[in-house]
């Protein structure tokens, strides 16, 4: 668990407790919640965080994101990894 | 920029954060405690049932993070219930406290009630040295039952840790500590000079060749850390070129309620003369918010006057903090001195040349208690 993040295809990332994804109805956004911290989540965000349930490896996260948006897969296999390996790096992320 | 333009008054955006003082009761003592001098008494504290209707209401307002503090929260019997409640109404809930109180069964019925996140203050690295900084013999073991208990029942821990002269040489030990509990984040804060941290400054300023050995040390393990701990480091302003926005702009994000119920724009704001508060037992949280002239006093940027009024970093530092330069000029709506635009700025300088310049032994504390006959300087 130390050293830098190492994000692995097989890596199942998932939200720890004490951080959750929530729709924040008064500011009609959704907010991903952390101890001291709140960020503003885009739709391809929330995209990506709902899917990391800790059964889902990253590879097949990346494959269902392809297929659902019919999206370059090489584009969001590096979308996808840039995020979690920052949100991880914050321990807003396990993997 | 200079178009002569008066846009129309935003309305007020919703609050994010609510800092409930539950109670200023605490085992402990710290001497840099940030509760007033003047504490409330048990008997004048809020009910459950409006500390209840005040998380309602904070929720319905937009708040998201519902911070539980004290004094020590754990000294209120209807903690359980409170955190209960918060859960119901969707608030990120987060428990501020000292550990003396909790017991691993109350930690584990705290996360089965929906408690998000701990943060446990740890007063040194030393056992010993910690015990004397809380005024409190075993606080330092019983800290270490609690943070197992947390880490134990998978909630996140954050370690929090005030630096001053008895602990500065263990700043990078702390953050070490932290990682040895399993914590995810650890707050170094240098302490600061307002409050009990005022009356006991002699004992507290560490010399200014320690402070900045320590902010190294600090700095460098974030980069070793990354990914295995969050370090958020809370350095002395005196440091800056720059003040820090108070509470992220007065009124913007946040607000505290006191133990008895008095609702503040800052934890400090009624230090400042003729600032109108008003209470949670009178008004609603949103009623507050809005129309409360204690928030509405310094908020935004129409109060200011020169050198803010005219600056380009008024929106992001909202003129820092409004007790420092009430503190040190005289006047809230002065720039905060921290400021190298202010024209008391060479007031920082006089404060910074209080520090302590040789070894010379620590003089006793003056322990934060509630019963305090207000500390005479
Ligand atoms: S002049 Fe005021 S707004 Fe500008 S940087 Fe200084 S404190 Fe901030
Ligand atoms: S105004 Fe000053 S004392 Fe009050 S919370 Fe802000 S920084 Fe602290």
């Amino acid at each position: 668990m130390s050293g830098p993040v190492q994000l692995e295809d097989q890596s199942k990332p998932h939200l720890p407790r004490g951080v959750r994804l929530k729709l924040d109805e008064t500011r009609n956004e959704w907010m991903l919640l952390a101890p001291e911290r709140v960020v503003k989540t885009d739709a391809i965000a929330v995209e990506i965080l709902k899917r990391c349930d800790g059964v889902a490896t990253l590879s097949e996260i990346v494959d269902d994101l392809a297929a659902t948006f019919k999206a370059d897969r090489a584009i969001i296999d590096r979308d996808v990894r840039a995020m979690l390996t920052e949100l991880a790096t914050k321990r807003m992320v396990d993997l | 920029m200079n178009a002569p333009v008066v846009p129309p008054k935003p309305a007020v955006a919703a609050p994010v954060g609510l800092l409930a003082e539950l109670t200023h009761r605490c085992p402990l003592g710290c001497p840099y405690c940030s509760n007033p001098l003047e504490m409330d008494a048990r008997a004048d504290e809020l009910d459950t049932e409006t500390w209840l209707r005040v998380f309602s209401e904070a929720a319905a307002a937009g708040v998201l993070h519902a911070h539980l503090s004290g004094g020590e929260p754990a000294a209120r019997h209807d903690l359980l219930e409170i955190v209960a409640h918060c859960y119901k109404v969707g608030l990120y809930t987060n428990l501020i406290t000292s550990g003396i109180g909790l017991t691993p069964e109350k930690v584990k019925a705290l996360a089965d009630a929906g408690l998000d996140h701990v943060q446990l203050s740890i007063q040194d690295a030393e056992a010993k040295s910690a015990d004397k900084i809380a005024g409190y013999e075993g606080a330092y073991a019983k800290k270490q039952i609690v943070a197992k208990a947390v880490t134990d029942n998978n909630l996140p821990l954050t370690v929090n840790a005030v630096i001053h002269r008895a602990n500065v040489t263990r700043a990078g030990r702390m953050v070490e500590l932290a990682v040895e509990l399993g914590a995810r984040r650890v707050e170094i804060a240098h302490a600061q000079y307002y409050g009990w941290g005022l009356v006991n400054r002699a004992a507290l300023m560490p010399t200014r060749a320690q402070a900045e050995i320590a902010i190294a040390e600090v700095e460098a393990l974030k980069g070793k850390y990354a990914g295995t701990i969050v370090i958020d480091h809370v350095i002395p302003d005196y440091h800056a070129k720059h003040p820090k926005a108070c509470m992220g702009g007065w009124a913007k994000r946040t607000m505290n309620i006191t133990p008895k119920g008095m609702a503040l724009p800052c934890h400090a704001s009624e230090t400042i003369p003729n600032l109108e508060h008003w209470s949670v037992r009178d008004h609603s949280l949103m009623d507050i918010w809005s129309a409360s002239p204690a928030f509405n006093a310094f908020r935004g940027t129409d109060w200011m006057k020169e050198p803010c009024r005219s600056c380009e970093r008024k929106l992001i530092d909202y003129g820092g903090c409004r007790c420092q330069a009430l503190a040190l000029t005289g006047d809230a709506t002065e720039a905060d001195p921290v400021c190298h635009l202010s024209p008391h700025h060479d007031k920082i300088a006089a404060v910074t040349e209080m520090f302590a310049d040789d070894n010379a032994p620590i003089p006793d504390y003056v322990y934060r208690r509630l019963k305090a006959t207000a500390p005479v300087e």
